[in-house]
């Protein structure tokens, strides 16, 4: 069994983006754009990835390595100031289990047509569930059921 | 610099101090030595902590480490999206 462990952690991210606020913000607030640097592309929209961006809205996306885990992360909005400040809280899951429950403060700050992003997460990160070991195992087991399923229909 | 850090964790300008060295030029040997994955820094407020990346760090260590990058890269694309210009993008 896991044990049950708790690691407790704050980081900041800051990127300065050489366009008005109101893009950067909008940006976050759009789904086709935040599909696309979020999930990775706009077709992820509807396909794993979804935003109802208001307060009290949620956000999900799901994806993961071909063989490893299902990562699904659920967030929802509890405080938005258009092109000021976002906060939310998020869970990532690997498959069913809870592996992080974390607050987000994004802060957006206008510097004369340029605009200051600052990223704060404060996480709690459970378990210690997503180690190299695990995803190995999540390997294993699956080529375990592909060759039991192989097994079968040679039979 | 590395040296220093082998007896714990230090702020730019700790690892400064010692040294006739401006505080930018520090920053870039700090970033250069973080890009070779030999130390990882951490800004919290105004304040970069920088540590060494231990052979051995613990699973949870890793684990928080690589959900850090994943947003540096998810802000770099935004970054991408932003100086495409955004052509469709209305300024509200």
């Amino acid at each position: 069994m896991t044990p049950s462990t708790v690691a407790h952690d704050t980081f900041v991210i800051e990127r300065i983006y050489p366009v008005p606020v109101s893009q950067v913000f909008g940006a976050w607030a759009d789904p086709v754009l935040k599909a696309r640097w979020f999930a990775g592309s706009a077709d992820a929209l509807g396909a794993g990835y979804d935003l109802d961006f208001r307060v009290g809205g949620r956000e999900v996306n799901r994806g993961g390595p071909p063989g490893g885990p299902v990562y699904s992360y659920q967030s929802e909005f509890h405080d938005i100031v258009p092109e000021r400040r976002i906060i939310y809280t998020y869970e990532m899951y690997a498959d069913e289990t809870r592996i992080s429950v974390s607050v987000a403060t994004v802060q957006f700050r206008d510097r004369e047509a340029t605009t200051q992003l600052v990223m704060t997460e404060q996480g709690a990160f459970l378990d210690g569930h997503d180690t190299a070991a695990q995803r190995e195992e999540g390997t294993r087991s699956l080529l375990d059921s592909l060759a039991a399923t192989l097994n079968r229909g040679g039979s | 610099m590395v040296e220093r850090l082998t007896s714990g964790p230090a702020s730019v300008s700790e690892l400064a101090e010692p040294l006739s060295m401006s505080l930018a030029a520090v920053l870039q040997h700090v970033q250069v030595l973080e890009s070779s994955g030999l130390v990882t820094t951490e800004k919290v407020g105004r304040t970069r902590t920088c540590r060494i990346e231990r052979a051995a760090m613990t699973a949870a260590e890793q684990w928080i480490t690589d959900r850090r990058r994943g947003w540096e890269d998810r802000l770099d694309r935004l970054g991408d999206i932003l100086n495409e210009g955004a052509p469709t993008e209305e300024n509200r």
